[in-house]
């Protein structure tokens, strides 16, 4: 009796939790002019329809090389920062840690309009470098905070080792604590892209016509219920969870090792 | 190598990420707290902004309606969450664990915005939803569903769900498996044992998720305004409309900042909420 209740509960959940990506995929499929019922498909028109879309591949590239650098960027800053904090004692440390991790507290509307009004005053213009500075700032924290957590005293006896050994400091870090970490640098810079590719709200406010993705199927919706921007959501939605399969299939292998 | 060199090389380290947190972050941030306190078009200091807000209802009434809405989603979404972890725990074989959490959060890789958009197609007029309940007559008149404060919190609580029932399955795993059985062996029923043995060990688990998502969700602009549309405001998208529309990044500034105060409370209230708890 409670197996069943359990199971109609998590059946129900489960329902709620699949049924608008159902609607998504299933409507990107739609022959007609409006993803809503009665399907009448299967049809690719509205794939091919996103694919002659010259604003959303530029868009799709754009956040490709955006999540891309900027995920490398924060990784290697936030790796650098968690050695010099985990290895040496420096005066200030947690207050300076923490000033590292603030921004995780902060939202992404504030983080962009602030990064906006800086801009304004210095005259930079709008571009894709000015929401990569906003990706880095958001991603730096939770990089710094993953490596960071991640760094042990084995390593540091290792590191020690090879110094002994007369390895210079780029060495150990390049050839001994890198190695050592890359699965928090790996789960740092994954996540990254995760939430660079995905960010919105600053792209949003500080791009204007090279924009990335997300902001170009934002503009899509002006349009109202559109089986194009289906297309575009399930092609999207398509490449998360090959990455999130990727990922676990990573983490998986790790634990098995 | 000296102590000085160690230092030095130590410094050089931290350096890089504490000047882009300092010029990307609290430099922005200190030029909001400027720009906050020079009205638009006003002739100089002036916390006119700040004092708008406690004087402009529509103002006052987008905090409420955030406030309200986000503390409805967050019980909302613990509610169903909390069961649902306990399920995919302690029901699921153990085998099939892994791939039942991983479906049960599938969804979350969507994009945001196309999360919210996939709800408009099951909430609008001519929507999954009304068009079933037409054609099993249980309705007769299209639900005014889309562009609602229950669009929102179902948008909301459709992400929060997932989220919550990820931090509190690792919660629920984390617990020794001894807890449960010392509390049968002591003749307590299951009811009781959770009431006073395993709710009590995972509530600090569920504040931080509590809290997490009542952060993330009064600082999103997307889900309110794509679901709920422009009927009720709520915070975020009155300072998006103060940028977009009126260009007045001051009146923008100080609404954010005052928005970042309450997030702040807010913290301070679960912070010394958990540490009693602990104690």
């Amino acid at each position: 009796m409670r197996t069943m209740i359990a199971s109609v509960y998590a059946m129900a959940l489960y329902g709620f939790i699949f049924l608008p990506v159902a609607m998504l995929v299933l409507f990107s499929f739609q022959g007609t002019l409006f993803p809503i019922p009665p399907f009448n498909g299967p049809s690719l028109r509205w794939y091919e329809a996103v694919l002659n879309d010259a604003r959303l591949t530029s868009g799709l590239m754009n956040s490709i090389l955006v999540a891309v650098t900027t995920s490398a960027l924060a990784t290697v800053l936030g790796f650098l920062s968690a050695w010099g904090f985990a290895r040496f004692h420096l005066p200030g440390s947690a207050l300076l840690r923490g000033l590292i991790t603030l921004p995780l507290t902060v939202s992404y509307l504030i983080i962009g309009m602030g990064l906006l009004i800086l801009f304004n005053w210095l005259g930079l213009p709008k571009s894709l470098i000015a929401a990569g500075i906003g990706h880095v700032v958001i991603n730096l924290p939770l990089c710094f905070a993953i490596i960071y957590s991640q760094m042990g005293d084995h390593q540091a006896n290792v590191e020690r080792a090879a110094r002994d050994l007369g390895a210079s400091e780029i060495k150990v870090l390049l050839l001994i604590t890198a190695p050592m970490l890359w699965p928090a640098l790996f789960a740092s810079f994954f996540l990254s892209m995760t939430f660079s590719w995905d960010e919105f709200v600053i792209a949003f406010l500080l791009t204007r016509f090279d924009t990335t993705l997300p902001v170009e199927i934002w503009n899509l919706l002006r349009a109202g219920l559109n089986p194009k921007t289906n297309a575009v959501g399930a092609l999207v939605f398509g490449v998360s969870v090959m990455l999130a399969i990727i990922f676990e299939l990573v983490a998986l292998r790790r634990r098995n090792s | 190598m000296t102590p000085g060199t160690a230092s030095r090389i130590g410094w050089a380290s931290v350096t890089p990420a504490l000047l882009w947190t300092l010029a990307f972050f609290a430099l922005p941030f200190l030029a909001m707290a400027i720009v906050s306190v020079y009205p638009k078009g006003g002739a100089g200091f002036s916390l006119a902004n700040y004092g708008q807000f406690f004087t402009n209802p529509s103002y006052w009434r987008a905090m409420t309606n955030s406030i309200e809405v986000t503390a409805i989603v967050t019980v909302i979404s613990v509610l169903l969450a909390y069961p649902f972890a306990w399920i995919l725990a302690f029901v699921v074989p153990r085998r099939w664990q892994r791939l039942a959490l991983m479906l049960a959060v599938l969804p979350f890789w969507t994009s945001y915005v196309v999360r919210s958009y996939a709800w408009l197609l099951v909430l609008a007029e001519k929507g999954v939803i009304n068009t079933s309940l037409l054609e099993l007559g249980a309705i007769t008149e299209p639900l005014q569903l889309a562009n609602t404060r229950t669009a929102t919190v179902i948008g909301f609580v459709h992400f929060f769900v997932m989220l919550l029932t990820l931090t509190i399955y690792a919660n629920l795993k984390q617990l020794s498996p001894n807890y449960r059985k010392a509390a049968a062996d002591l003749g307590a029923t299951p009811l009781q044992s959770f009431a006073h043995v395993i709710l009590p060990l995972t509530l600090p688990g569920i504040m931080v998720g509590a809290f997490l998502t009542f952060v993330l969700a009064i600082g999103d602009y997307i889900t309110p305004q794509i679901l709920g549309g422009n009927n009720e405001l709520l915070m975020p998208q009155l300072i998006m409309m103060q940028i977009g529309r009126r260009g007045d990044f001051s009146s923008a500034s100080a609404l954010s900042i005052i928005l970042m105060v309450v997030v702040t409370l807010a913290y301070f209230a679960c912070a010394r909420w958990l540490r009693i708890e602990r104690a």
